[in-house]
């Protein structure tokens, strides 16, 4: 009889819990500067290193150096500067209208503004994201407006989806931004469809496919990498790697000692580059040179964004129960917003006293139009009761006529 | 007796010719491809091969690969591929390869394509149109014979259909294919090459001479919503679709029944007009479908009749299903309703008194 030992499942562990200390020691980052910027039609196969390392461009001084910072203007930073502290502002007020009751539901970003913000600056009009719920930078960094958010927030009367979809659920077609679903992954293959129909009508138009670590896991992933793989379409594949999956550490999702979440591309014979995540100038050059490498028929490219979800999951966690208190502040790779106004004080076109003066016109403009947004009524006030019986199909079946009007009856009485 | 109900005339003059529900369907998407250049058509075997079912056979050749290709083995993947399209403002008609391998394209189909224009309050839509082989009747086993059209009816946003015929098929399909909403097109494959009564012992039948195999060539739709009386009647209405039609009309023949079939072609959009000048003409009422009974649309359409012709009924309703068991091989024609099944079924509705 051999000798076997009873085997054993093992279940990962993150390397704290709430009470120890943070541990971030399993994270190697390389000095700012470091990684080369291949050339766009670039084979996979020759950067596969890219995906293992961490592509930056903000050294601790604050300044922007390698080959990843030459393309930058002064403009696209300011402009991200002020979308990122927009975006931060925006989730404290909305975190706080749900604190008073106002709204049922909030998703906030904090550290992770660089990413959407720093994205959505490099893609040009017409491009298509399928954001998450957790890129609502992309919204703001092209300054959709915050009354619309703030209606959708509130589902009231003046709710561009009429009350219909839960708080944070937008979409903006206008603006290239798909439709938000509750449904976890399935954006990401969806988007690798929309970049195939571009491809198939012969426009230039790129799609921008979204999903956080924790849903990689999901089975839509995978059909996105294959169909990715096998049609070549303008798609670029974020992965927005957070950490954390609500209470789940990123190990559940695959995550290892040794291995990355961009290194999955690479079984799909796909381009992966993992990135700073809090590095606005490294997510906005990484970006654009994925979008380039889109539109001029490359194929896609796959991104993982190396960041840390500083907020509760949602205003319905509380993340000290399963991580501790101090482990966004020991985070490595800092707060994006700050470094970017470090970054931008030492080249010399920002100072203290401007970022806090925008700071405060910023809180004061947000909580301005938060106050008229309420006006039009907050928790679903002022949507129409029979309301949810259009849009079901192009024009209602004789079905929904009848229950529509069953609906109003109960509601005139 | 057969009536034809069709929706949009053929214009006086057009060409007609026999055809299978394969060269139907087929025909369908080659016009809607001719017509419409965002019309592309995609899934397993779809592309070079023609289909395995040849629904889509020299589509490659004649509209390219970039209009007609295969697709990974992956079902969430193809609708999840088709509802991204359909964002673009491409209208993808997508195959599943049979009825029994949509369930991982079940997410995609029920959260995303059903509620996209609601949830988007119609900023976004999905003109999707989703093609499968469903039904039993060919020793398909446990995996290629469901019928799961009821886990599509109970979807809000979701269209439901189901040709039983090549007429019906190809004017069904360009209408699907035009439709703006999302439809789930289930092809009865038993019926494919032939008209099926039931009775497997006897030779297979062709669609070669059927008045319904006459099809007319070029654009016509049969409107979605809109149920066919395949047999008139007055003794007893039977509501049914897809295969169960013929078996319905045999049952009745050799029983000497005057029963009316109704077919019903579009299951949401249901055709409640149709049933219900039937059923309160008749008074007596089967409810017949391939697909287990529980909770299986027969449910929903016993409720709908007794709702809407409670006071015309004159004995309960009755419903003939496939038993509550998954399809099995050995004992096909125990589980597929028969028509002595059906038969006796009718006997006791007409026979019933209360």
């Amino acid at each position: 009889m051999p000798d076997y030992q009873p085997l054993r499942l093992r279940v990962p562990e993150p390397t704290s819990r709430p009470g120890d200390q943070p541990d971030f020691s399993a994270f190697h980052f390389p000095v700012a500067g470091s990684v080369s910027k291949p050339p766009i039609d670039v084979d996979f196969n020759d950067i596969i290193e890219h995906a293992m390392t961490t592509i930056r461009v903000l050294n601790k001084d604050g300044e922007a150096v390698g080959p990843w910072a030459d393309s930058i203007s002064d403009d696209i930073l300011l402009k991200g500067l002020r979308a990122m502290l927009t975006t931060r502002v925006f989730d404290e007020r909305m975190m706080a209208l749900q604190r008073q009751g106002k709204t049922s539901f909030y998703m906030k970003c904090t550290g992770e503004e660089a990413i959407a913000v720093g994205h959505q600056l490099a893609l040009q009009q017409g491009d298509m994201n399928f954001p998450t719920y957790r890129q609502q930078g992309l919204l703001i960094a092209q300054d959709y407006p915050l009354e619309n958010m703030i209606n959708q927030i509130l589902s009231n009367a003046h709710d561009p989806l009429k009350g219909r979809q839960l708080p944070i659920m937008y979409s903006a077609k206008d603006h290239g931004f798909f439709s938000i679903s509750g449904n976890l992954g399935t954006q990401y293959i969806q988007a690798v469809g929309w970049a195939m129909a571009s491809a198939i009508k012969g426009d230039t138009r790129v799609a921008s496919a979204w999903i956080g670590d924790g849903a990689t896991a999901s089975n839509d992933f995978h059909a996105a990498l294959v169909n990715a793989s096998v049609y070549r379409p303008p798609v670029i594949l974020n992965i927005v790697n957070n950490q954390w999956a609500i209470s789940t550490f990123s190990g559940f999702a695959g995550e290892g000692r040794d291995t990355t979440f961009a290194e999955r591309a690479h079984g799909y014979s796909i381009a992966a580059l993992r990135v700073d995540g809090n590095d606005f100038p490294a997510v906005y050059a990484v970006s654009k040179w994925a979008a380039e490498r889109a539109r001029r028929g490359y194929g896609p490219t796959l991104i993982e964004w190396v960041t840390y979800r500083v907020a509760p999951h949602s205003t319905a966690d509380d993340p000290s129960r399963y991580r501790p208190k101090e482990e966004s502040d020991a985070w490595p790779m800092g707060d994006p917003v700050l470094r970017l106004k470090n970054h931008l004080i030492q080249r010399g076109i920002w100072s203290e006293q401007q970022h806090q003066d925008l700071e405060g016109e910023l809180t004061q403009h947000i909580r301005d139009i938060a106050k008229t947004c309420t006006e039009h009524g907050i928790l679903g006030e002022g949507s129409k009761a029979c309301d949810m019986f259009e849009d079901v199909y192009e024009t209602m079946p004789a079905h929904l006529v009848a229950q529509k009007q069953e609906c109003e009856a109960l509601n005139n009485d | 007796m057969t009536k034809l109900d069709i929706g949009e005339l053929p214009e006086a003059g057009r060409a007609i010719s026999d055809m299978s529900m394969i060269e139907a369907i087929r025909d369908a998407m080659d016009v809607c491809m001719g017509r419409d250049e965002n019309v592309v058509v995609f899934g397993e075997d779809v592309g070079y091969f023609g289909g395995v079912f040849r629904c889509t056979a020299d589509l490659q050749e004649k509209y390219s690969s970039q209009r007609v290709f295969d697709s990974p083995i992956n079902e969430s993947g193809i609708v999840g591929v088709g509802v991204g399209m359909a964002a673009y403002g491409l209208r993808p008609c997508v195959e599943v390869q049979f009825a029994d391998y949509i369930y991982p394209a079940y997410d995609q189909i029920v959260s995303e394509a059903a509620r996209l224009r609601s949830r988007s309050a119609g900023d976004f839509t999905a003109p999707i149109t989703i093609r499968t082989p469903c039904g039993g009747g060919i020793f398909g086993g446990q995996t290629h014979s469901q019928s799961p059209e009821s886990l599509f009816t109970h979807v809000a946003g979701l269209k439901t259909l189901m040709p039983s015929n090549p007429y019906d098929a190809k004017g069904m399909l360009i209408a699907a294919i035009e439709d703006n909403d999302p439809v789930v097109f289930f092809e009865p494959k038993r019926l494919y090459n032939g008209p099926f009564d039931g009775h497997h012992d006897r030779p297979a039948q062709s669609w070669k001479g059927h008045p319904l195999g006459a099809v007319p060539e070029g654009h016509y739709t049969v409107p979605l919503g809109k149920a066919r009386i395949a047999r008139e009647g007055a003794a007893v209405s039977v509501i049914t679709y897809g295969t169960m039609v013929y078996v319905a009309t045999q049952a009745a023949e050799e029983m000497g029944i005057d029963a009316e079939v109704i077919d019903l072609r579009s299951l949401n959009p249901l055709d409640m007009d149709t049933i219900r000048d039937s059923v309160q003409k008749t008074g007596r009422c089967l409810v017949l479908h391939e697909a287990t009974l529980t909770s299986g649309f027969g449910a929903e359409l016993s409720a709908k009749i007794q709702e809407h012709c409670f006071y015309h009924l004159e004995v309960p309703i009755k419903r003939v299903a496939g038993w509550d068991t998954p399809y099995p091989h050995a004992q096909e024609w125990h589980y597929f309703p028969s028509p002595k099944r059906v038969g006796l079924a009718l006997q006791s509705l007409v026979e019933e008194t209360v």
